[in-house]
């Protein structure tokens, strides 16, 4: 492993700048989130990742944060078309530069005596916990950047078994800076 | 006051004014067609449910109102799809209501069961599936209200059969908050500084032209683009969408652009140094290829949906507005172009140079099928309503028909749908029984929703069909025979099979035949004649006629194509 990722707060941030977070405030009705995907297919844009869940004002409505390849169309398209869903109520459009992201991972590894250390190094490196553990495999868990999340995957990868899964980032604007409506 | 969910339904219909539904009943929707007995509304029983859309879109077009339609799931639902996505690209104002099957079977694949509302997802504006009774009325009016505000377009309401069976208190919203619609917000400002930097480009013109689109017809705009129009004195194209915006025997008025547009019409935008969009959305059939479109105009995009800026030409200066709220803007700021006498000087000469033409018919030839448009302009009465299939015909009718008003052009425009003009020149005629309504066919395009001439008939409606009959699928042909080297591919339909006259009579129309000039005159006559019956008439077209101006598809507005009688002269 190259040199140490931030743990938790840090702010190296790998996204590519082509990427773009919109964070969507959604009525929460059956067949919101097949109006969006549906939407993104059939005019092309590229959904990179995808978190959805209940926002703050209890089931009304739900918060849909999509990190969107504004490569594939202008940006300035995609919340046009993405506006015009009649269930979007609002849509802010997150720059990566100005963004705070978070994202978990989860991940459990199977290990023998053999790596074992190597496998606590890397799990201490990232700043990951370890949530479960037996005999022969070990389950970590890490709250972070994406970025410190594409670090850990990549130095789990020298591992033969692991099972990962990531839930996609959320995002607030860091203080002091506003996102655009 | 306790209902049934039909009940509160048709009762809901009744509330936002609705006099004609077009439909076809079935299982599932079954409970909503008992309480129709009792109702005020009109229904109108279709013989397949794509003429039940198009009508309503026909009705819809000629009057500004919502057209409302009314099937069964299933296959019924899957009937409407066609026209739903019509509407959708045309942004006609439609509510679609399908019956479901009880919300309980949903998900089983129940006997006509099918996810219509998954289905239309990307081709309305927005849909429902309403999940009680109590909730029919909100459902209702804010279909309307979706339907008919900002952007106009379908809006489909899906209604399991339970829920129609239900009871409900009667109850109807009275105010907007109570649509629940929290994330629909029709209505901008007018952004001032956008309409300041638009009259700054509108006061520096030279070459300025209005492009006008069908948004201008939807926000109900042609008295202040006339005002407008002739106060600044500049030209005005109006596309197939907006043909009747402004009316044709205007001087100002240069014609269609596009593909098939006037040569003066798609010259002028090439060489503007201003393009003013009223609600047009820069379409691939009114650009062709982009990069070389207007390439030297600068431009104001005025467009209720915002999605329109920037998706296909960039907009100098966009104006998120209805088309008239930006005109008296402009107008109100005295925006006023340069001296346009050079710009008209050359106009004139571009109009000189490359009028519309077509061949001299001959005495005992087949006839030539623009003479047979200008044959049935010439005695039609004013504010005649035209109706169209899709094809050369559609083109020569748009070419050749002189629209003067809105609500008299009613056609297929964004999907190209054959099989739109018989049901859509029916609707038109029930939203204005007192207007004369003809419908430009071509034979192919009569073939897919002919049957509705029953429908026609046993409703007492009298439209009349004028089937251009070149026994070809035309517009292919003229494809083939231009772009692949004559080779022609499944194209060919017979000028005599099916027999129209006979097929006519059997749907208690009047059929008639014109092979040669004669006929031609005395089967006008007679068709303006009857008044109580749908007449149809078989005009014996040239198959060898192509439309003309044209542009290749994906070739430079520069390199436009006219017709062969004028080629040799000089552009
Ligand atoms: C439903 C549908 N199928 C196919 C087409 C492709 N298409 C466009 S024009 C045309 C020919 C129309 O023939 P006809 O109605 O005879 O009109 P004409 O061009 O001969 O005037 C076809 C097949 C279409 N637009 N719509
Ligand atoms: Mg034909």
């Amino acid at each position: 492993m190259s040199a140490t990722p931030e743990p938790f707060l840090g702010v190296i941030d790998h996204t590519p700048v082509r990427h773009h977070i919109l964070s969507v405030l959604v009525e929460n009705k059956a067949g919101v989130l097949a109006r969006i995907a549906g939407l993104f297919a059939r005019r092309g844009f590229n959904i990179y990742s995808l978190a959805v869940a209940p926002a703050e004002s209890g089931a009304r409505f739900s918060r849909v944060t999509i990190v969107v390849d504004a490569e594939s169309a202008p940006l300035e398209q995609i919340v046009g078309q993405l506006d015009k869903l009649v269930n979007v109520v609002a849509i802010s459009d997150i720059s990566p530069k100005d963004a705070l992201e978070r994202e978990l991972l989860l991940a459990t590894i199977k290990t023998d005596v053999d790596n074992r250390t190597s496998l606590l190094d890397i799990i201490a490196n990232a700043g990951a916990a370890i949530v479960d553990v037996d005999a022969k495999s070990v389950t970590v868990m890490l709250a972070g950047t994406p970025g410190g999340c594409d670090e850990l995957e990549r130095a789990l990868e020298s591992f033969a078994e692991v099972e990962l899964h990531r839930t996609g980032r959320v995002a607030l604007p860091r203080l002091g800076k506003t996102a655009s409506a | 006051m306790q209902l049934t969910g039909a009940q509160a339904l048709i009762k809901s219909l009744e509330q936002q004014g609705v006099e004609v539904v077009f439909g076809l009943p079935g299982g599932a929707i079954l409970p909503v067609y008992d309480p129709l007995i009792d109702s005020s509304i009109r229904h109108i029983l279709v013989r397949h449910e794509q003429g039940a859309g198009h009508m309503a879109e026909g009705y819809a077009l000629a009057t500004g109102r919502p057209g409302v339609a009314m099937v069964t799931s299933g296959p019924g639902a899957t009937n409407i799809v066609t026209p739903i996505a019509n509407a959708h690209m045309d942004s006609t104002p439609l509510v679609v209501i399908t019956g479901q099957v009880a919300s309980g079977s949903i998900g089983t694949d129940a006997f006509q069961e099918c996810d219509i509302t998954g289905i239309t997802m990307g081709i309305t504006k927005h849909n429902f599936l309403v999940k009680s009774a109590q909730e029919i009325p909100r459902a209702v009016a804010a279909a309307f209200h979706l339907a008919t505000t900002g952007r106009p377009g379908p809006v489909l309401i899906d209604v399991p059969k339970d829920v129609t069976q239900s009871m409900m208190d009667w109850w109807y919203p009275s105010t907007i908050e109570e649509y629940d619609l929290p994330g629909y917000r029709p209505d901008v400002p007018l952004d001032e500084d956008a309409i300041a930097r638009a009259v700054a480009l509108i006061d520096a013109a030279e070459r300025p032209v209005l492009y006008v689109g069908g948004g201008t017809l939807k926000s109900r705009a042609s008295a202040e683009l006339l005002a407008f129009a002739e106060r600044t004195k500049m030209p005005v194209v109006t596309t197939l969408m907006a043909r009747g915006a402004f009316p044709d025997s205007h001087e100002q008025h240069l014609g269609m652009p596009g593909m098939h547009g006037m040569y003066t019409a798609v010259t002028a935008i090439q060489r503007s140094d201003l393009l003013i969009s009223l609600g047009a959305r820069f379409d691939d059939r009114v650009t062709g290829k982009i990069p070389a479109f207007a390439a030297g105009a600068k431009v104001i995009h005025v467009d209720i949906d915002k999605a329109e800026f920037n998706k296909v030409r960039h907009a100098d200066v966009a104006v998120q507005s209805n088309v008239a709220a930006a005109l008296l803007a402009f107008d109100a700021a005295s925006a006023t172009p340069r001296n346009l006498d050079a710009w008209w000087r050359q106009i004139r000469d571009w109009q000189e140079r490359y009028p519309l033409v077509y061949e001299e018919p001959s005495i005992d030839g087949l006839l030539r099928p623009q003479h047979v448009i200008q044959a049935i302009a010439a005695k039609a009465e004013p504010g005649t309503i035209i109706a169209s299939g899709v094809g050369q015909h559609q083109m020569w009718a748009s070419q050749f028909w002189k629209f003067e008003e809105p609500g008299t052009w009613i056609n297929s425009g964004g999907a190209g749908t054959m099989g739109f003009g018989v049901p859509s020149a029916i609707g038109a005629k029930v939203g204005r029984p007192e207007r004369t309504v003809w419908c430009i066919d071509g034979d192919g395009c009569f073939q897919m929703t002919a049957q509705e001439l029953v429908t026609a008939r046993a409703e007492g409606i009298p439209i009349k069909v004028a089937i251009l009959n070149n026994a070809y699928l035309g517009m292919v042909r003229q494809w083939q025979e231009m772009f692949y080297e004559e080779r022609y591919s499944e194209v060919y339909l017979s000028a005599d099979l099916p027999d129209y006259v006979k097929w006519a009579e059997a749907m208690g129309c009047v059929g008639l035949r014109a092979t040669n000039l004669k006929e031609m005159h005395d089967v006008i006559e007679e068709a303006n004649k009857i008044n109580d019956v749908p007449v149809v008439i078989d005009f014996r077209t040239d198959s060898s006629e192509k439309v003309f101006p044209m542009v290749a598809a994906g070739a430079s507005n520069d390199d436009i194509m006219v017709h062969p009688l004028q080629r040799g002269a000089s552009k």
